[in-house]
């Protein structure tokens, strides 16, 4: 009964937080989509938008939600540089010159990150409330950022399959070589996609950051997370992607019931390992 | 080919490893062994890592795993079982490389970026399981008791010991490498790197090939663990595991050159240099790690073949030397 009802509290929150950890994947997933580049910095793009949102929000005094609105912007601008001077180069380069090209970016970031911000821990003290539905209670920040990433996954849904930039995504995604015959411009799309990417990353540390408190050093464990919820969810899958999250956030939710939450991660990564040797296209197939 | 040609590869590691073992005796502080042993641990690792990656073209992202769990089961028969050094370093080894070819049949099969990840999973996993187990100490690890080091003379004369047998293993490490360079053996490899289907149509039993690669590339890093905690007095989940120094052994492969003999061992000399250096200047003490990110990326952006791969590139009278 006790178990019942540990299960009550932590499934919920679970749930919420997987939607969040969905988002953060989704931008892993996009890049990994269009130009099949895993991006290992990803993490410290994380760390980025949550501090994004402490120095709006106990700085400047913005509202957190809407303050996504600059990181979004920030994120994009922050993608295309990336892409243009780390990545562009190695593209068509075997994986691990762009595995560590993107690392050394992460390597740049932490570096200045740790410089500047040190690795102590920042806090951001905001609090939107919470409501109770019967015996469950719902953290209202939490409930706000499962929302934004609904409408971020709806937003990108459109725009992939509605807006002409989206289809020239999907389009170099399928085949770079066939789109440019078609007069795509790749290489906009290729750092189009990787701003979006990055954006993407950006605003769910930006939302994270309204949950606990991080340091520069923060996005690292998300990008592990990242990494099992892009497989569960299928490499290249965006809409999956949520999905892998939301899973990640049962399993999260459901084990500190039954085990030491300790062993979270064991079970996390032994079932990324697994999933990548019997399926790994993923439990929702990847789209190629 | 004559028996001089196979062996002139050899000499430039083999003195690079000399030169580093005499340089403590040479300059007499003992500070410099230290930062010799480092490099040493660092030159075996990264050479071991390239058989893997330089000749059979397959990214390790969690490559310390192997130093990590070879250097627990050591430390626990150490101090559990009582056991020598020399038999927990052998013991060390052995699982390390039992554990490749457990791990190997099975994620091996992936290619390119999945094995990369599977290799991150894997280090992760390991991570994580250790510490819940309570055998091995759970988050707070295994420490030795101080009198384990009476056995060999007292802790300075184990600390001697141990340098010794870190210049050793370095040995073993970058004879074993020019080995498999030279062997069919490694040309299999190298085939596998080029192209692995057609290489298996070549007649290369591939699936065996690599995980036979993958075992010879976990051992010596799973006795260089047992020995490095053995120095160190204990051994953690945090310090056994840590997924950057996995990055920084592919970056010393990368900087120096992939599938070279000598190309690791460069690689090592120049990272742990730089970080020696970026550590200690007051001008790049707070941003070593963004200096050292930049350089990253531009050898990965410019020179993609590393130092001695650019040098084989311009000077083809030296390639054989320069193995």
């Amino acid at each position: 009964m006790q178990q019942f009802s540990l299960l009550l509290t932590s499934l919920p929150d679970g749930i919420l937080l997987g939607f969040v950890y969905g988002l953060a994947a989704m931008g892993l997933t996009l890049i990994w989509g269009v130009m099949n580049v895993i991006n290992l910095s990803h993490g410290p793009i994380i760390a980025l938008g949550m501090f994004g949102t402490f120095f709006l929000f106990m700085r400047a005094g913005v509202n957190p939600y809407v303050g996504l609105i600059p990181i979004a912007v920030v994120g994009v601008l922050l993608g295309v540089l990336i892409y243009v001077i780390a990545v562009h180069r190695v593209i068509n380069a075997p994986h691990l010159s762009s595995l560590l090209a993107t690392f050394s970016v992460n390597m740049i970031i932490i570096g200045l990150g740790t410089a500047a911000l040190t690795t102590s821990p920042y806090n951001v003290d905001f609090s939107a409330g919470s409501f109770k539905i019967g015996p469950v209670t719902l953290l209202g920040t939490r409930l706000i950022a499962a929302l934004v990433t609904m409408l971020f996954t709806g937003g990108l849904y459109l725009f992939l399959y509605r807006t002409r930039p989206g289809k020239f995504i999907r389009a170099v995604a399928n085949n770079r070589a066939a789109a440019e015959l078609m007069g795509v411009p790749s290489t906009r799309i290729l750092a189009l996609s990787f701003g979006l990417g990055t954006m993407l990353a950006m605003v769910s540390g930006a939302l994270i950051a309204t949950f606990f408190p991080f340091s520069i050093l923060a996005g690292g464990s998300y990008e592990l997370k990242s990494f099992v919820i892009g497989v569960l969810g299928g490499l290249g899958n965006p809409i999956g992607a949520l999905f892998g999250g939301l899973i990640l956030g049962v399993i999260e939710g459901i084990i500190p019931a039954f085990l030491e939450t300790s062993w979270v991660p064991v079970i996390e990564f032994a079932l990324f390992v697994l999933i990548l040797l019997v399926r790994p296209s993923g439990l929702f197939g990847a789209k190629k | 080919m004559k028996l001089w040609h196979k062996y002139i590869g050899l000499i430039l590691p083999v003195l690079a490893v000399a030169a580093l073992v005499a340089w403590p005796f040479v300059t007499g502080k003992p500070a410099n062994r230290e930062s010799a042993f480092t490099i040493l641990k660092a030159v075996a690792l990264a050479s071991s890592l390239n058989i893997l990656l330089g000749y059979t073209g397959y990214v390790s992202f969690g490559h310390i795993v192997f130093y990590g769990f070879g250097g627990y089961i050591g430390i626990y028969l150490l101090t559990a079982q009582e056991w020598s050094l020399w038999n927990a370093m052998l013991a060390g080894g052995l699982t390390s490389g039992i554990l490749a070819f457990l791990l190997g049949k099975a994620i091996l099969r992936l290619r390119g970026a999945y094995f990369a990840l599977a290799t991150i999973g894997v280090n992760e996993a390991m991570k994580a399981f250790i510490n819940n187990f309570d055998l091995f100490g759970g988050p707070t690890g295994i420490t030795l008791n101080f009198s384990v080091y009476k056995a060999y003379g007292g802790a300075a004369q184990a600390l001697q010991t141990s340098f010794y047998i870190g210049a050793g293993l370095a040995l073993l490490a970058v004879l074993l490498s020019h080995i498999v360079r030279t062997s069919k053996f490694g040309l299999g490899l190298l085939a596998i790197r080029e192209n692995e289907d057609a290489a298996e149509v070549m007649g290369v039993v591939a699936p065996n090939a690599k995980t036979w690669a993958y075992v010879l590339s976990a051992i010596i890093p799973g006795m260089i663990g047992v020995l490095f905690f053995f120095k160190n007095g204990n051994v953690e989940p945090h310090d056994a595991f840590p997924l950057h120094a996995s990055i920084e052994l592919l970056v010393m492969v990368m900087l120096g050159g992939q599938g070279t003999v000598l190309g690791p061992i460069l690689g090592a000399f120049a990272y742990q240099g730089m970080r020696g250096y970026l550590v200690t200047s007051a001008f790049f003490k707070n941003i070593q790690l963004s200096v050292s990110g930049a350089l990253l990326l531009a050898i990965v952006l410019f020179i993609p073949a590393g130092a001695i791969g650019w040098l084989r590139h311009r000077v083809p009278m030296i390639r054989r030397a320069l193995a």
